[in-house]
C-alpha cells in the first residue's frame, strides 16, 4: 500500500457566497497519475489550485506528506504546475524559462546547465535553447511548460487541462508523452481535465467531481463499468439511463417488463435509475421478451454504427458492428450483467 | 485604396510636421538667404542652461518613474471595478488648465504661501520654496506625472496574471516575482513613460517662468525669448530648437539600446 501524499479534509470554498467546494475529502497516493474529471465548474480547477496554494480554502485541512500546508505560500512548496494556457515567460527564451526556478533556487550554472539540458531531451526539444517562447507552436510551448515545471524534481505536478489548446492528434500523443514521462520520473501527477476519454487512457485513479463535490472515485475500470450514479454513468461515455423499478433484490422492471439483475440492496418497489451501456446492448428480431422499438436512425462512426431506437417511452443509443435497417421494428437484447442500477440522486 | 485612406494623413504631416521642420533647419543655417554656421556655433554659449534643463528634466522624469510605477503595479492589481474610478482620480487634474495649475502652485509655495503659513503657526520659516530649481522640478513631476503612470498602467494589465503565478509557482517570493518578471515585462511601458515625460520636461518654458523666477532658465525659455521675448533673434532660436532635438533624439537612441530584447525593439 502507498502512502497519501496528499490529504483533502473537509474543503469548502465559496466564491461571492456561491458554494464552489463543498466538503471534499481526498486521498491522493504517492506516485500515482491521478485526475480530476468533470464538466466546466465543477471544482476541479479550483480543488487544483487549493493544492497548488494560489488558493486558501474557507475551511478545512490540506496536508502534504502528513503535514498541514494550509498556510505554506506556493512558492515554498514541492509542487509545481503546468498552467492551462503555458503561461511561459514571453521575456524569455526556452533554456530560460526551463532554467528560471534552478536560478531562482541559485544552483550552480553548471548543474542548471546539465539539468535542463536532460529536460529538453525529455520532452524531445533538444536544439531550441535559444528560441523565443513566442515562436513556438502551442504543442512545443507545452513541452517547454511541462520541463519548466518538471526540471525542479517536485513531488507532484500539477496540470491543469494542459493539452486542452491542442488539435486531436497531438492531444492522442502528448498523452502517451505524459504518462511515460510520469512512469519513468516516478512522481505524482494531479491532472485536470473534462475530457473523459483523456481521464480513462492516462489515470490510475479517476476522481469524478459535479457541482463541487466528488462523485465517485476509482480506477478508469471501475468508473467506467461500476458508475456509482447516473451523473458518473452519463460523463464517463455514452449510456442509456432509465427509468427503472426495483421490485425486488435481482429483478427490475424497466419500461414495463421484468429483467433479471445482478444487483441487490435497494428495498422492495423502489423507483432506481438504469444504466445500460450502448455496446452492451445486441438488436435481434422482435419478439415479446425483449423491449422493442423502431430504428429512427444510422450513424457510421467508424469501428461501429450508432443507432437510435425508439421505444414507447425511451429513445435507445445502441452501438453495434452490425447496421439495422432504418424504419424497421427491432428487439433489444441485454444480460444481467450489463444492467447497472443505482440511486436516483438527490436533487 | 489603402493610399487613398492614408492620404489626408500624409497630407497633414507633410504641411505641419515636415514643412515646419524644414523651416527651422533653413533659420538655422541661413541668413537673409546666405548659408552660415554662425548660429548654430552660437548655440555653445548656453551650454549651462542646456545642462540645468537635461539634470531637471531628468531629475522630474526619475521621480515619475519612483512615484508611479508602484502606483501602476498596485492599480492593475486591483479589483477591475475600482480601477476605473482610482484612474479617473489620478486623470482629474489633467482636466484643469495647465496654467491654473501651476498659479495654484505659486500660491501654495510663496513667501506668503499656504505652506509657510502653516510652518509659521509653528513659529518655523519662512523658507524659500517659490523660483527654486526644486519648484520647478515640482512643478514638472505634477504635470506631467500621468503620462508616465498610464503607459506603465497599460502595459501591466495586459501581464497574463498566470504568467505571475507559474513565477511564484517555480519559487519567487513577491519581491522576485517583480524583479524578475513584472520588471522586464513593463519595460515597453516604462520607456514609453520616460519618454512622455522627459521630452515635455526638457522644453517646458511655462514651469520655469512661473516657479523657477528669473534665475532658472530653461532651453524652453530661451528659444521662447528668441521668437517673442525682448532678445528677437528667429535664427538664433531656431538654431536652438535644432540643437535640442538632436540632443533629444541622441537621449531616446541611447535609452532604447539600454533594453532590447533579443528579436524585437521596445518602442
Amino acid at each position: 500500500m502507498k502512502k497519501n501524499i496528499i490529504s483533502l479534509k473537509n474543503i469548502c470554498v465559496s466564491f461571492d457566497g456561491e458554494r464552489v467546494l463543498d466538503n471534499i475529502n481526498l486521498d491522493i497516493r504517492d506516485k500515482e497519475f491521478v485526475t480530476f474529471l468533470g464538466p466546466s465548474g465543477c471544482g476541479k480547477t479550483t480543488t487544483l489550485r487549493i493544492i497548488g496554494g494560489f488558493l486558501t480554502p474557507d475551511s478545512g485541512i490540506v496536508e502534504f506528506e502528513g503535514k498541514d500546508i494550509k498556510a505554506v505560500p506556493p512558492h515554498k512548496r514541492n509542487v509545481n504546475t503546468v498552467f492551462q494556457r503555458y503561461a511561459l515567460f514571453p521575456h524569455l527564451n526556452v533554456y530560460d524559462n526551463i532554467a528560471f526556478g534552478l536560478k531562482v533556487k541559485k544552483l550552480p550554472e553548471n548543474e542548471i546547465n546539465r539539468k535542463v539540458r536532460e529536460m529538453l531531451e525529455l520532452v524531445n526539444l533538444t536544439g531550441f535553447e535559444k528560441r523565443s517562447v513566442n515562436r513556438l507552436s502551442g504543442g512545443q510551448q507545452q513541452r517547454v511548460a511541462i520541463a519548466r515545471a518538471l526540471v525542479n524534481e517536485p513531488k507532484i505536478l500539477l496540470l491543469d487541462e494542459p493539452l486542452g489548446a491542442l488539435d486531436l492528434k497531438l492531444r492522442k500523443e502528448m498523452q502517451i508523452e505524459l504518462k511515460r514521462i510520469q512512469q519513468s520520473l516516478e512522481i505524482t501527477f494531479i491532472y485536470v481535465t473534462h475530457d473523459q476519454e483523456e481521464a480513462l487512457t492516462m489515470s490510475d485513479t479517476v476522481v469524478v467531481m459535479n457541482g463541487g463535490s466528488i462523485q465517485q472515485i476509482g480506477s478508469p475500470v471501475d468508473i467506467y463499468n461500476e458508475p456509482k450514479n447516473a451523473f458518473v454513468a452519463d460523463f464517463i461515455g455514452e449510456s442509456n439511463i432509465l427509468d427503472g423499478l426495483m421490485v425486488r433484490d435481482r429483478l427490475v422492471t424497466i419500461s414495463g417488463k421484468n429483467f433479471e439483475c445482478v444487483d441487490g440492496g435497494f428495498g422492495e418497489n423502489k423507483p432506481v435509475d438504469v444504466v445500460i451501456r450502448p455496446e452492451d446492448i445486441t438488436i435481434i428480431p422482435q419478439d415479446d421478451e425483449h423491449i422493442s422499438g423502431v430504428v429512427k436512425s444510422v450513424t457510421f462512426k467508424g469501428v461501429h454504427y450508432e443507432m437510435l431506437i425508439e421505444a414507447y417511452d425511451h429513445d435507445w443509443l445502441v452501438h453495434s458492428t452490425k447496421s439495422a435497417t432504418l424504419n424497421d421494428t427491432v428487439g433489444l437484447s441485454f444480460g444481467p450483467d450489463d444492467i447497472h442500477i443505482m440511486n436516483k440522486m438527490e436533487e | 485604396m489603402k493610399k487613398l485612406v492614408s492620404a489626408p494623413y500624409l497630407a497633414w504631416m507633410a504641411v505641419f510636421v515636415v514643412v515646419p521642420l524644414l523651416m527651422v533647419a533653413y533659420f538655422a543655417f541661413f541668413e537673409d538667404g546666405h548659408f552660415t554656421l554662425d548660429y548654430v556655433s552660437n548655440v555653445s554659449q548656453y551650454t549651462n542652461i542646456f545642462i540645468r534643463s537635461i539634470w531637471l528634466a531628468a531629475i522630474a522624469t526619475a521621480i515619475c518613474l519612483i512615484i508611479a510605477y508602484p502606483v501602476a503595479m498596485i492599480l492593475s492589481e486591483m479589483d477591475t471595478s475600482y480601477q476605473g474610478t482610482l484612474l479617473m482620480i489620478v486623470m482629474l487634474p489633467m482636466w484643469m488648465n495647465f496654467l491654473l495649475r501651476t498659479y495654484a502652485w505659486m500660491t501654495i509655495l510663496g513667501n506668503n504661501g499656504v505652506l509657510n503659513q502653516f510652518f509659521g503657526l509653528f513659529g518655523l520659516g519662512p523658507f524659500k520654496m517659490l523660483n527654486t530649481q526644486g519648484a520647478v522640478v515640482l512643478g514638472m513631476v505634477y504635470n506631467y506625472l500621468p503620462f508616465m503612470l498610464l503607459p506603465i498602467y497599460n502595459v501591466m494589465v495586459k501581464i497574463d496574471k498566470s504568467v505571475l503565478e507559474a513565477a511564484q509557482d517555480l519559487g519567487c517570493n513577491r519581491a522576485r516575482v517583480i524583479s524578475k518578471v513584472i520588471l522586464p515585462l513593463s519595460m515597453p511601458g516604462v520607456m514609453s513613460g520616460i519618454t512622455m515625460v522627459f521630452v515635455p520636461a526638457i522644453s517646458t518654458f511655462i514651469i520655469s517662468r512661473m516657479l523657477g523666477g528669473g534665475g532658472n532658465l530653461l532651453i524652453g525659455d530661451l528659444i521662447e525669448m528668441q521668437f517673442l521675448g525682448n532678445s528677437y533673434n528667429p535664427n538664433l532660436g531656431a538654431a536652438i530648437s535644432l540643437v535640442l532635438m538632436v540632443i533629444v533624439l541622441l537621449i531616446m537612441t541611447l535609452m532604447n539600446q539600454f533594453d532590447v530584447d533579443d528579436d524585437k525593439p521596445l518602442i
